[in-house]
């Protein structure tokens, strides 16, 4: 017992393994399932069906600003609908595609067989789904939020916002905080505890480095907007005093409590976006990446400064000099951990063969994109630039620069990337180009004359403007260029959707990847590793074109085992290894389906929405709901009975 | 095949200390805190920004929570006691343990209360007394918190579930009872302490 010899992966007991690691079929399977695979594609799908309705909102509101003088949505309408796209895409869509993707690909990238807490990582997307059904509520009874993403006190407050519409924002903020910082605890885990022997964090690749990142960061940065949308509900329900200037509060607390958690949350929705890039680009370059310490560091040292610079969001609100020249200082440092990577990316193609695959196009326009999105950003971290353009369409401008051309591009192309490996199935190379010069050219068509009307002084949010301020022009550019850009996103649906059953068979590393997820067939069996690898280099799967050239590799160390290794194969098993160097410590036995997590999730949803609705019985019944089943889920199994002591 | 210093043998189970769920712990607890630093900041802040005293009508009395304060950390050191048993394999002395720092801990809970009863401030005035009764209320809600995980695991201590080698909800119930004790320590510090120093 306990001994892991190595073993040959022909000899694995690979039935044994796929009856201990496969869901039950059934309903009961459907709501129990604690297999990372199926609970990151689920994810992936969620985000996707976010993504594609805030999209939706976003072009109502294009149909609205073609012309002058519209009268197609109330100012109320168009105010509910700006703040529902905001929010949707930036805390239900950008987020969680990221955690769709790194829940998938970890374990396999990793050398692990499941996450660290695979119940943990079941309740964090049923709680992300139930907060979205919560904040989507609002929307259908008539009263989602309306004051934009960042909710600014005091329009937020209850005397000039009477209805349940900031509520949902408060209450549906939380709900979805405690998915996000649930799941990145358990991508913290995970990253130290489930790694293959050998893989160190030398060895680590560059999207585990911005995953892990991003989780560290919401870990610390998170509680801050939830002790503010807890003071936001506390003073609309309970009439308390945090944001009245009158009664000793103060407007501003918010936006700092705000943007101490919304600029980390920049960082935290594109560094493992960034990541994804920089595995696609070796691929596709053919040579290891340029540079690895460098992007490694400069990816944990953007998470760091990333909590230094929330105040360029406020520079309007007449704080101190000294503060701002702090503040502005610490965004334009932050450029150059940016920069690092930029450089490290072209570099990387510039002595590699590029081959221009789906991915890789996707990959290349994101490097456009994010260049376009930095210089439009660090030209805000001048004082009196951003005083220029504050609140007008630059910032817009810059911001959809930036979260599409980091976030929405490279999560496209990693699509292209991995959906072979989740699929078993390539996705259409040919529709895939159309895919992206549709995307790309759409979407430099729709946002760069945003920068224009913005320097035109177009303020954001007006739900229509006079045809004398001359904006017809710029508008009617940008309405044309998104709907291409939406035609683009289309292609990608219809491309994924007919690709899955019907693309050419992949095999097990079609795009011949050096990284560890290409090992196994695809799709990945329900065990990921018939027998669990030992890895000494940094791209495993190129040691034998490079060989003691493979960065990461110890001459005199040998190389990695990826068809020999420990079966493990006693229970649900894998290894808990060392946080740096990957010694495995012990072998951990992996919980199994349960039920817990989505009733935890239903507990929790019924408790927000009696708080939502003032049923306070409600309320209390899902709060006693929760302990319940926090407290069936850790219940010891088989305990042993007291003897006398 | 090259020589592994694994293949010797490693032993299986979860572990104890440094396992995935006492990091787990550790993560959540690095996460409450924060949330507990941003409500200090913001009370720190608004005070900053005080035209008016602040507290309103001077710093408060520490008759109730300064022996409160000492309760609460008696109550841990109870909980360390205990916890040293089960390590030395004594499940009596656990259960006694647990019991203390239960019992130390209700009677902070209960004299929480009666503070909050008899403050000349109500949490709908200012917004001293609005971030006075959200901080404390938020670790009141930690504390029975704590209070229902030490009962919890008061019951399997009773069936008999932990051992020597194997009582990883004691540990972890444990460092999450010593850390709203520490988080304490900074509330009392900051809203009882910190008036009288200005």
């Amino acid at each position: 017992m306990a001994v892991a010899t190595l073993a040959p992966i022909a000899t694995a007991p690979v039935e044994r393994l796929t009856r201990t690691w496969e869901t039950p079929p059934g309903l009961y399977g459907v709501l129990s399932t604690v297999d990372h695979k199926t609970i990151g594609k689920r994810y992936l799908v969620t985000a996707m069906i976010f993504l594609i309705i805030g999209g939706l909102e976003a072009l109502v509101m294009r149909v609205q600003l073609t012309h002058s003088d519209t009268h197609l949505l109330s100012p109320e309408a168009y105010n509910q609908l700006f703040t529902m796209h905001g929010i949707t895409m930036i805390f239900w869509y950008a987020s969680p595609i990221l955690s769709g993707f790194s829940n998938y690909i970890w374990p396999l990238m990793l050398g692990s067989r499941d996450m660290a807490y695979p119940r943990v990582n079941a309740l964090s997307y049923w709680t992300f789904l139930a907060s979205g059904i919560f904040i989507y509520t609002a929307l259908a009874i008539g009263q989602a939020p309306n004051d934009g993403w960042f909710g600014y006190a005091p329009v937020s407050l209850q005397q000039f916002n009477p209805g349940l519409n900031m509520d949902f924002y408060a209450l549906g903020l939380i709900f979805l905080t405690v998915s996000t910082t649930i799941g990145a605890i358990n991508f913290i885990g995970t990253v130290m505890k489930m790694r293959a022997p050998g893989m160190s964090l030398n060895r680590l690749p560059i999207f585990v480095y911005g995953t892990m990142t991003a989780s560290f960061a919401a870990v610390f940065s998170l509680p801050a907007l939830t002790a503010g949308c807890v003071f936001l509900f506390f003073e609309r329900q309970f009439h308390m005093h945090f944001f009245d200037a009158a009664q000793g509060g103060s407007p501003l607390l918010w936006q700092h409590l705000f943007w101490i958690l919304g600029h980390p949350w920049v960082y935290i929705i594109v560094l493992p976006a960034m990541g994804m890039v920089s595995e696609m680009i070796p691929t596709f370059c053919r040579r290891p990446l340029v540079g690895y310490p460098y992007v490694a560091l400069s990816t944990i040292a953007t998470g760091l400064i990333g909590f230094g610079v929330w105040v360029h969001h406020m520079f309007a609100t007449g704080l101190p000099a000294i503060s701002m020249s702090f503040f502005s200082g610490a965004s334009y440092l932050i450029t150059i951990p940016s920069a690092i990577a930029v450089f490290a990316w072209i570099a990387t193609i510039w002595t590699g063969k590029p081959v221009f695959k789906t991915p890789m196009l996707f990959a290349a326009g994101f490097i456009v994109l994010f260049v376009i999105g930095g210089v439009s950003g660090v030209v805000t971290a001048a004082v009196p630039f951003d005083w220029q353009v504050t609140d007008t369409y630059f910032i817009v401008a810059h911001i959809h620069y930036v979260l599409i051309g980091i976030n929405v591009f490279p999560v496209i192309g990693a699509f292209y990337y991995w959906m072979p490996k989740m699929t078993g199935r390539m996705m259409d190379e040919t529709l895939g180009k159309w895919n992206f010069w549709t995307m790309f050219i759409g979407f430099n068509l729709g946002f760069f004359p945003m920068h224009i009307a913005g320097l035109l002084g177009m303020p954001r949010r007006v739900y229509t403007y006079p045809a004398a301020s001359g904006w017809d022009t710029v508008n009617l550019i940008t309405t044309i260029g998104s709907f291409v850009f939406a035609i683009g996103v289309l292609l990608f649906v219809i491309n994924l959707l007919v690709s899955r059953k019907r693309g050419t068979l992949a095999g097990s590393n079609p795009w011949n990847a050096g990284t560890l997820e290409w090992a196994m067939e695809s799709p990945p069996p329900v065990y990921n590793f018939a027998v669990i690898p030992i890895i000494r280099s940094r791209l495993p799967l190129w040691e034998d074109q490079l060989g003691d050239a493979t960065p990461g590799i110890i001459p005199g160390e040998g190389h990695s085992h990826i068809s020999e290794g420990a079966v493990l194969a006693q229970g649900r098993e894998t290894f808990g290894t060392s946080p740096l160097e990957a010694e495995p410590l012990h072998v951990l036995q992996m919980p199994s389906d349960s039920l817990w997590p989505f009733l935890l999730s239903a507990a929790m949803l019924a408790g927000f929405y009696g708080l939502v609705f003032s049923q306070w019985w409600l309320a209390i019944l899902g709060a006693v709901g929760v302990f319940v089943c926090v407290a069936g889920w850790l219940w010891p199994k088989n305990a042993p009975r007291a003897e006398a002591v | 095949m090259t020589s592994c210093t694994y293949d010797t043998g490693i032993p299986l189970g979860t572990g104890e200390s440094r396992s995935p769920g006492w990091w787990a712990m550790v993560w959540t607890i690095a996460t409450e805190a924060a949330l507990f630093a941003f409500l200090l900041f913001s009370f720190f802040y608004l005070g900053s920004q005080s035209r008016s005293p602040w507290p309103p009508a001077g710093p408060l009395s520490l008759k109730l929570a300064l022996p409160n304060t000492i309760i609460l950390i008696l109550s841990s050191v109870a909980y360390v006691w205990g916890e040293r048993g089960i390590r030395a394999g004594n499940r009596t002395r656990l259960r006694a343990g647990l019991r203390i720092a239960f019992f130390l801990g209700l009677i902070f809970v209960i004299i929480q209360a009666i503070e909050w009863k008899h403050l000349p401030f109500g949490p709908r005035g200012q917004a001293f007394g609005s971030l006075f009764y959200t901080i404390t209320g938020f670790h009141g809600a930690h504390v029975i918190l704590g209070l229902l995980m030490n009962l919890l695991v008061q019951i399997w201590a009773e069936r008999g579930v932990f051992t020597r080698e194997s009582h990883l909800a004691v540990t972890n119930a444990g460092m999450y009872w010593h850390f709203v004790d520490i988080v304490w320590l900074f509330v009392f510090a900051s809203l009882y302490i910190s008036p009288r120093l200005g």
